[in-house]
């Protein structure tokens, strides 16, 4: 295990930004912090950093005690999410910083930065200064000069948060590219779900200054802990009291299947390549998405009355005990009240 | 004041000079009030004062500059004024830091009681230093008559200058800036010389110019305690008005084109200094 963090409490006046926690974050892999806003996921980056104290609690990176070490002292590389380039300073100047720190003989420095450079592909932009360069290739500027010191442990802070979300996907694909290059073990911070199923090798859902859960993206996908889980990491939709996602609901129209739920179809609305439709069963409205080749083929059409009965297209234990019930359903468009 | 009004022109005249393009209705006439506004105030008045200084011709000039008394009174004031914005650089940007960054009691006060010398009437403070360090000092500091005088006179009406120039500039700092230079392995030392420092010094060198004309331009606070004795403690200020009472035009003229040309000097070597320290980061 590469960082170790042992029942870490952080307060800030009243407010408690982590609650006991401890994780341990593996070697060589890209592990993300997810979780909502203010959930405590940038304290215990910047606790991991030494850039926070803890007020409690031991943080170890690979085997050494560190948390009475300064940040100076703890060789990690920190990216934040404004990029904080050195602003009077050439790109090149400010990937050289931390080596020329270390007082590196010039040649070396020279070499190093020219590699680093061409690793996130700003060769051409060495002596501009950060502010002639876009959001993404500050950041990858940021990315560059925190690589430049060899760190033991890569540590982002909502690294893309600042950028549109064009460039966030493209320089998220970079990321996960480059750490498979650079195999230095990386832990970034992220309130966007997708991103980390995305890139992440393991996910460390946090809330409320806690750990909900750990594991890979299948794991939490598949088998969220809890309820908190499940409605973070993708839609879900409540059938009876149970958490469903949209997708995993199929639609039937003609008799209902034994076990299915029955009810009428209030809404129905296209989002791309996806269809989303609402079924209005007693006082539940579910959520059911389809791909459009499933839609045609249901042929839930507006102006036609048809029943449709549905139920989990997975064998989703959690929902079987609540398909007791049938519904019928009808187009939203003729009975616009829905029922 | 003189050259505190010297920076816009700088400016003005860079943009013209380096822009080339063409200037619309509105910011034609807003160049053309200012240019007029400023003539009236500044380069007039100062046109004035080297015409008037000229008169005597060159000869006269020199003799008016190199006469011993005058001489003197040009060394301690130039002298003095340097001294002091040396020290203002550092207590400046000293006080500025701890007035931005650290949280104690009575901050609110310290905040108000920087602009004093801003608000107080000059001979108001010549008065107060000259009750707290004159001869009859409370506090057993006599400094009347002495060059002390000159430096403590210059020390406190020059005091906010360079406070209340890098204060904002501090306060907009990014703190995220000095965390990724810590994380690098930076010092706090390291830190503050290569990046706060650059970010700091225009600022510094904004209130250490105005730091500098103040002090030249000193009259009110330091005829007290100092004493205005010749050769000793008499600053140019005072030397002028001696020259206008005895009817000497000239001469005094003649001291204001020496003074103004040494603060245009001073301006622009500290233009560039601060250039220099923002590049070296």
């Amino acid at each position: 295990m590469s960082i170790e963090i042992s029942n870490v409490s952080k307060r800030f006046g009243s407010f408690v930004a982590l609650d006991d926690v401890s994780v341990s974050i593996p070697s060589g892999q890209l592990t993300a912090l997810l979780g909502p806003s203010g959930g405590g996921k940038s304290t215990l980056l910047r606790i991991i950093a030494g850039l926070e104290q803890a007020d409690s609690g031991s943080v170890r990176i690979e085997g050494v005690d560190a948390t009475g070490l300064p940040p100076q002292k703890r060789n990690v590389g920190f990216v934040f999410q404004h990029y904080a380039a050195f602003k009077h300073m050439s790109v090149r100047r400010n990937v050289a910083f931390g080596l020329e720190i270390r007082r590196r003989p010039k040649a070396e420095i020279r070499e190093r930065v020219d590699e680093l450079l061409r690793l996130v592909h700003l060769e051409q932009f060495g002596d501009r200064l950060p502010a002639q360069l876009s959001g993404g290739q500050r950041q990858r500027m940021a990315l560059a000069r925190a690589l430049a010191v060899e760190p033991t442990v890569l540590l982002l802070d909502e690294p893309f948060g600042a950028l549109d979300a064009k460039v966030r996907k493209e320089l998220r694909d970079w990321l996960r590219r480059l750490h498979d290059e650079v195999h230095v073990t990386t832990v970034f911070v992220t309130h966007d779900q997708e991103e980390a199923l995305e890139v992440a090798d393991e996910i460390v859902v946090i809330n409320d200054g806690r750990i909900e859960q750990i594991g890979t993206p299948d794991e939490l996908y598949d088998a969220p802990a809890n309820d908190f889980v499940m409605r973070f990491l993708g839609p879900v939709t409540q059938l009876g009291d149970q958490l469903v996602r949209p997708h995993d609901l199929v639609i039937h129209t003609g008799d209902p299947e034994p076990g299915a739920v029955t009810g009428q179809v209030s809404r129905i609305t296209r989002i791309g390549f996806e269809i989303r439709v609402e079924v209005t069963t007693g006082d539940q409205v579910v959520v059911v998405t389809l791909t459009r080749t499933r839609f045609r083929a249901l042929d839930i059409e507006e102006g036609r009355r048809c029943g449709s009965g549905w139920r989990p297209r997975r064998s989703l234990t959690r929902c079987a005990s609540v398909e007791e019930a049938r519904c019928r359903s009808r187009h939203a468009v003729t009975t616009p009240s829905g029922r | 004041m003189t050259t505190a009004t010297l920076a816009p022109d700088r400016s003005a005249t860079r943009r013209s000079a380096r822009g080339g393009r063409r200037l619309d209705r509105y910011s034609g006439l807003g160049l053309g009030v200012a240019m007029l506004w400023f003539s009236l105030l500044v380069l007039i008045p100062l046109t004035a004062v080297v015409v008037t200084a000229s008169e005597g011709g060159w000869g006269g000039f020199w003799d008016a500059v190199t006469n011993e008394q005058t001489a003197a009174a040009i060394r301690l004031t130039v002298g003095t004024a340097l001294g002091v914005t040396v020290v203002n650089v550092v207590m400046g940007t000293l006080i500025a830091w701890v007035l931005v960054r650290d949280r104690f009691f009575g901050k609110r006060l310290l905040e108000i009681l920087i602009d004093i010398p801003f608000a107080l009437p000059t001979i108001v403070a010549g008065l107060v230093l000259l009750s707290l360090y004159g001869p009859e000092s409370p506090l057993g500091i006599d400094v009347h008559n002495t060059r002390i005088a000159v430096f403590l006179a210059f020390l406190f009406v020059t005091l906010p200058f360079i406070v209340r120039t890098v204060q904002p500039v501090l306060a907009e700092l990014d703190r995220e800036v000095e965390e990724a230079a810590a994380s690098l392995g930076a010092s706090r030392f390291t830190t503050f010389r290569r990046i706060i420092l650059p970010s700091l010094t225009p600022a510094i060198a904004a209130g250490a110019a105005l730091s500098f004309a103040r002090g030249v331009s000193e009259y009110g606070s330091l005829v007290l305690l100092s004493g205005n004795l010749p050769m000793r403690t008499e600053v140019t200020s005072v030397r002028i008005l001696s020259s206008i009472e005895n009817d000497n035009l000239d001469n005094a003229s003649a001291v204001a084109a020496v003074l103004l040309a040494i603060s245009f000097a001073v301006i622009v070597i500290l233009d560039i200094i601060q250039r220099r320290v923002i590049r070296r980061g």
